[in-house]
This record gives C-alpha cells, sequence and structure tokens, in this order.
C-alpha cells in the first residue's frame, strides 16, 4: 500500500518508524520540540527527542560520541552549510574514527539537513556541498529526489552503520508523491532510471532530477528519448547503472546543481571517462552552476542555476555532434 | 561507587604500581627514538608527568565508566587494563597492534576495556566524550565518562559547545582539565586569559555555571579526592564538573617533526628548547609525582621499600616485554589498508 505524502512529511514519517523500531535512536537538533505539544515529543519523550543550543560542533561531535557507544543519533542540521562550522566533526572525526580504531568502533549517525534552497537564500544558505563530501571516505551521502526516496533513503540511513549525511532538498520539501506505507528501507548504492530514454542518458539528483524529468518531456516533444538516472546516493555511487545506460544511449548529460568545479558531475564525468568513453558516441556535457557564490536577486540566481532550457539545449548539443560526426 | 571507595592498602598500592606502569611504558616509547630509530613514525606525545592526574582520576571510577582523553592517550588504557604489549605494538605500526596499525599513537582505542576512542584533533573528542555521556544518560547504564584533555584545547570552541551542552543536559562527565602548562610548544601566558589574569584555568567552569575546581595533579589522592566528588556527582544526575589539575609534562609536547629519511627523535621540553627556562624545568622535576607518592606510602607504611623495589622490577620487566614484543610483532599486509572504511 502506498499513500500521497509530501516529500518533508516522508522523512518525518521515516524518522518515526524508525524511533519506534529501535529505541537506540535519539532525534536532536536546534529549535527542535520547543515545546511540550511537539508530536515526537509527545511519541518519545525528552531523553530521545532534544533541543540543544547553536552549536555545530556539539551537536555533531557528541553524535559521535553517541554513536561509538551504542545509540544511532539523528541530527537536525536544518541546512548543510552550518556543518561547515563543525567540518572537523563532518570530514575528520565521524568518518574516521572506524578505520583509525582497525574496525574496533562502528559510527552509525544521520547528519541531516536541507540544501540547494534557490529562494533567495543568497550566497550562505543555498548552495550545494556534497562534493566535499563525496572525496571522504567513511562517509555515506543520501539525495533523495521524490517522497518515496526521502523516506526509503532516511530508513536506510538510521540503520547504516556507518556515519550518513542525508541531504534533503529545501525545494522539493512540499512535493507530493506515492510512499510505500510500513517499512520501506532503499539500499544505498542503487541508482533508480526515473524515466526509461533511448538516445540520451542525464544523470541528476534531488531538485535536478524534476528538472531533468521536466526537460526530458519538452524534448519527447521534439522526438528525442532521454533516460533519466538518479544514483539517489553519491556515496556510494552507482556507476554501474549509469555505465549501463550509456551503452545503451550512446550519449551522457550530467546535470548538478553544484558549481562545476565542486560538483558530483565533475567525479561522475572523470568515472565515465575511464570506464565508459568507449561507449560514448559524443563527449559527455555537463550542466551545473557556474562557479560563483549563489547570488540573491531572482534574476541573477536563475542566471546561475541549471534550468530545463540548459538542460535541453545540452541534450541538443550532444545529440547534434553525434548527428554531425556520423 | 565513585569517592566512597575506600582508598585500601592494596588499592595504594595499585594506585602506586598504576602510576610506575605509565611511566616505564613512556620511558620506553622514548627511549625507542634512540634504541630503535624509524621504528616510530609520525607524532607520539608522552603522558610522564600526568600519571598522578590520570591515576587518580580512573581510581575513583566504576567497573563500568569510561575514559576518554585526547591524542596524548597511552597511559589511560595502561590503567584501564589494555596489553602494553598491544599498545606499544600499535606505536610501531604493527599487526599486533591495538587497531591493528590502523590508528597509531595518537589514535588508540579499547572499546572491550572502557576505552572508546581518540581524535587526534585538538579539544574536538570533548564532544565525543559528552556523547558518550549522553549515551549513558539516555541508556540509563549508570556509567560516568571521564574526559581528559589539555590546556590547548579550553581555547577551543568544542570545549565550551560540550560544557555548556552538558550542563544542559546534566550529563554524567567529569572533565578533567589537564594543565600542564604548554599548549603544544606555546607557554600558557602567552595564550590564556584566565592565566594572564592571574586566575586558575578552572574559572572558566564559572561560564556554564557548573562547579570548577583546581587542584595539584602531581598528587594522585588530592586528584582522588576531587575527581571522586564530581563523579559522584555526576552519577548522581547533577550534571558536569571541570576539575583542573596542574601538573608539569616532563617530555616535549611530541616528537621533533622531521623528514624522512631523517629518524625522528624527542628533543628537549620546550621550557628548556624554546625558553631557556632550565630552572623551571629542574624544579618540576624535583616534584615528580612518582617518588614522591612513593616517598608517602614508605612513611606511612603503606608500602615497605622492598615491596616498592619488587613492583618497580615487575614492571620494568613487563615493559622490557612490551618492547620486544612489538618489535617481533610482523607488520601490517598492505592490502589490508581497505578494511574498516566501511562497517
Amino acid at each position: 500500500m502506498a499513500r500521497e505524502m509530501m516529500y518533508g512529511e516522508a522523512i518525518a514519517t521515516a524518522i518515526t518508524e524508525e524511533m519506534q523500531r529501535d529505541s537506540n535512536v535519539v532525534l536532536y537538533g536546534q529549535n527542535l520540540a520547543m515545546t511540550e505539544r511537539d508530536p515526537m515529543l509527545r511519541k518519545f519523550g525528552r531523553k530521545r527527542v532534544r533541543i540543544t543550543p547553536i552549536s555545530e560542533t556539539a551537536e555533531m561531535g557528541v553524535a559521535v560520541g553517541a554513536a561509538i557507544t551504542g545509540l544511532r543519533p539523528i541530527v537536525e542540521l536544518w541546512m548543510s552549510e552550518f556543518m561547515l562550522v563543525a567540518f572537523d566533526q563532518l570530514i575528520n572525526e565521524a568518518p574516521r574514527l572506524r578505520y583509525m580504531s582497525g574496525g574496533q568502533v562502528k559510527v552509525p549517525l544521520v547528519f541531516k539537513a536541507g540544501y540547494g534552497f534557490a529562494a533567495g537564500w543568497a550566497g550562505q544558505h543555498s548552495n550545494c556541498i556534497y562534493h566535499t563530501m563525496m572525496g571522504i571516505p567513511g562517509l555515506k551521502i543520501a539525495l533523495p529526489s521524490t517522497a518515496a526516496d526521502a523516506k526509503g533513503l532516511m530508513a536506510a540511513a538510521i540503520r547504516d552503520d556507518n556515519p550518513v549525511v542525508y541531504l534533503h532538498h529545501y525545494m522539493l520539501t512540499l512535493d507530493k508523491g506515492p510512499v510505500p506505507d510500513g517499512e520501506y528501507v532503499i539500499p544505498f548504492g542503487l541508482a533508480e532510471i526515473k524515466r526509461e530514454g533511448s538516445d540520451v542518458t542525464i544523470v541528476a539528483t534531488g531538485w535536478m532530477v524534476k528538472k531533468s524529468l521536466a526537460a526530458a518531456e519538452l524534448l519527447a516533444q521534439q522526438g528525442i528519448s532521454a533516460e533519466v538516472i538518479d544514483p539517489r546516493t553519491l556515496a556510494p555511487l552507482d556507476v554501474k547503472t549509469i555505465i549501463q545506460s550509456v551503452k545503451k544511449t550512446g550519449r551522457l548529460v550530467l546535470v548538478d546543481q553544484a558549481t562545476r568545479h565542486a560538483s558530483a558531475a565533475a567525479i561522475i564525468a572523470a568515472e565515465i571517462a575511464e570506464h565508459g568513453s568507449k561507449h560514448l558516441k559524443a563527449p559527455l556535457k555537463m550542466v551545473t552552476a557556474l562557479d560563483t557564490s549563489i547570488p540573491f536577486s531572482e534574476p541573477l540566481e536563475s542566471f546561475v542555476l541549471p534550468n530545463e532550457e540548459k538542460i535541453v539545449a545540452a541534450v541538443k548539443s550532444v545529440v547534434a555532434r553525434q548527428a554531425a560526426t556520423v | 561507587m565513585g569517592n566512597n571507595k575506600s582508598l585500601t592498602k592494596n588499592r595504594l598500592i595499585w594506585m602506586y604500581t598504576q602510576m610506575v606502569r605509565i611511566r616505564e611504558f613512556e620511558e620506553r616509547v622514548k627511549r625507542t627514538f634512540v634504541e630503535h630509530p624509524g621504528v616510530i613514525r609520525g607524532h607520539t606525545h608522552l603522558g610522564d608527568g600526568a600519571e598522578a592526574t590520570i591515576v587518580g582520576s580512573l581510581a575513583t571510577r566504576g567497573d563500568n565508566d569510561l575514559a576518554m582523553p585526547s591524542y596524548r592517550c597511552h597511559g589511560y588504557p595502561i590503567v584501564l587494563g589494555t596489553s602494553p604489549r598491544k599498545i606499544m605494538a600499535e606505536i610501531y605500526g604493527r599487526k599486533d597492534g591495538l587497531c591493528g596499525g590502523f590508528g597509531g599513537s595518537m589514535h588508540l582505542a579499547d572499546p572491550e576495556h572502557h576505552f572508546p576512542g581518540t581524535s587526534g584533533i585538538i579539544g574536538q573528542a570533548i564532544a565525543h566524550a559528552t556523547g558518550a555521556a549522553l549515551t549513558a544518560q539516555v541508556k540509563d547504564t549508570g556509567q560516568v565518562i571521564y574526559c581528559f584533555f589539555g590546556d590547548g584545547s579550553t581555547k577551543q570552541g568544542a570545549f565550551y559547545e560540550s560544557l555548556n551542552l552538558a550542563a544542559v543536559w546534566k550529563l554524567p562527565i567529569v572533565y578533567i582539565l589537564e594543565n600542564n602548562y604548554y599548549q603544544a610548544y606555546t607557554h600558557i601566558s602567552l595564550e590564556d586569559a584566565n592565566y594572564q589574569a592571574g586566575d586558575p584555568l578552572s574559572k572558566k567552569a564559572q561560564a556554564f555555571s557548573i562547579p570548577g575546581v583546581t587542584v595539584d595533579g602531581t598528587d594522585p589522592l588530592k586528584v582522588f579526592a576531587a575527581v571522586g566528588k564530581a563523579a559522584d556527582r555526576a552519577r548522581n544526575g547533577k550534571g558536569p564538573s571541570l576539575i583542573e589539575a596542574k601538573f608539569y609534562r616532563f617530555s616535549a609536547h611530541g616528537n621533533a617533526i622531521t623528514v624522512p629519511p631523517v629518524p625522528t627523535q624527542f628533543p628537549e621540553h620546550e621550557a628548556v628548547e624554546v625558553y631557556g627556562k632550565k630552572k623551571e624545568f629542574a624544579a618540576a622535576k624535583a616534584r615528580d609525582p612518582i617518588p614522591r607518592f612513593r616517598s608517602l606510602l614508605v612513611r606511612k607504611g603503606t608500602l615497605r621499600t622492598a615491596d616498592a623495589q619488587r613492583i618497580e622490577a615487575e614492571v620494568r620487566a613487563e615493559m622490557d616485554d612490551a618492547v620486544q614484543f612489538a618489535l617481533a610483532s610482523p607488520l601490517p599486509r598492505p592490502e589490508e589498508a581497505v578494511k574498516y572504511v566501511y562497517a
């Protein structure tokens, strides 16, 4: 059975269900459960649902210490950039402790944050910084693009014995979709083909999946069949599914809301360059944010971010290139 | 529990023995740089001088309480029951090391012996220890967490954020500030506002409205009394305390940073090497906690000189054996390096 619900609601549902299932799961963050009326607080009590001061280093560091001693903390960090305040805990503590201990400890925790808030949040609150985390062995990164994925990936993140950065896209918060009832866990490292196609492969995550699907619709009207793949987790990254698709289509467009030189697209491009270029009939193309900070004013913001038109143009150019060379 | 643990004759002798064990272990680590150049790679930090604080603190712990220090971490697991063989082998980067050669001197971990792990980044493990205290509180385990860190750590954000949070949540943790007067290479007078004002560093506790006490960290009995009281308080749900234990670290911050193929070695202590304060260093050495505690125990009739000598001989043999074990242990197989990235 499935039920229509919003992306944001699906995340909350997963957290609630996992907290019911496992008493070791705790949830805390700033401005969370501030009154006794809070539904999570009423369900799970003050021991397991807590408010923190504005102290990211403590919030994230405490999660690391709690995780190595037997809890499974979920830290609500609200915005991915706030994690930068505690960069050491994110990059140099959580993913390292297991390795440095020679496998003696595990660090099961979830750093949950929204990202990519392209709604006038300007330079410090709307970035996509997952690329930084992709280079860190020991960390896992999940980026749901639908309500169902939001639930299934959160359940998997909580159950994972490793530190997981769970990034939900702010622009998708109110989007509705069918979400399976009850236990629904999406294994990490499994890309999903969100739309099948035969002429070109588009790889995208988060909000860009929605943009890519809209672009694919426009392209279909023009006779171009685009396959849209969402890796869903960037670490682990399902390169295999992308290569399979490229084998079929021979063309690849990588769409990423991150800036070009700090994008997941750049990393996927490198993987394809080494392992999949023989299948490419035309050089791949990256549609990313421009290498700027995110500007405040609407037309400036729109200018630097990928959109349907840019995706359509990129697809057409890789298709045209192929046609020109045949 | 806690401070109510009476200091029986056997317990006092145990404390002395542990202090000697830490000292003899660290001496052998230091000697390795001379006797087996190149065997120890990277950066190693010794705890000689800290014995009274480490042992005085841990003597108050209940059987399941955890210790979580910084990267200057050899002494604690020795007291908690970890085999010195495994610690030495880890410091030598060997297969039989405590962490299989994945961590080294700065990153010892032995969860089975109530030692969940360490961080090499100054101050950051204060947050981890605070998290362990959260686990103890949520699971109602009755544990107290003993969190050790140096004076340098108290200028880190992690210190302020963690102590505030622990106070707000009334977490069962004792923060033991090992004030050895030097943050790495810099004397405390150059970087600590409380010190400059002539105040003890335990004054920082006032910022969180928690108890803050300064004790002579060269006297294990004074440390025992102060930490025991704080541990009782923590165990009774009243939250954290900050204990400043003052002592002198007898070795330099760490071995000299050299570039291969130059083998690493230990320089003189910063007091001598950087500041030319030979007298300060000599005065601190004259207050060495170990011979002082030994004299006290002998004077009080707790320990006979002959027994002290026997203990010292046994400890020397134990630590010589640790060195031999570590030297004989094979290096890890290179391809092991990809293990343990993910659980």
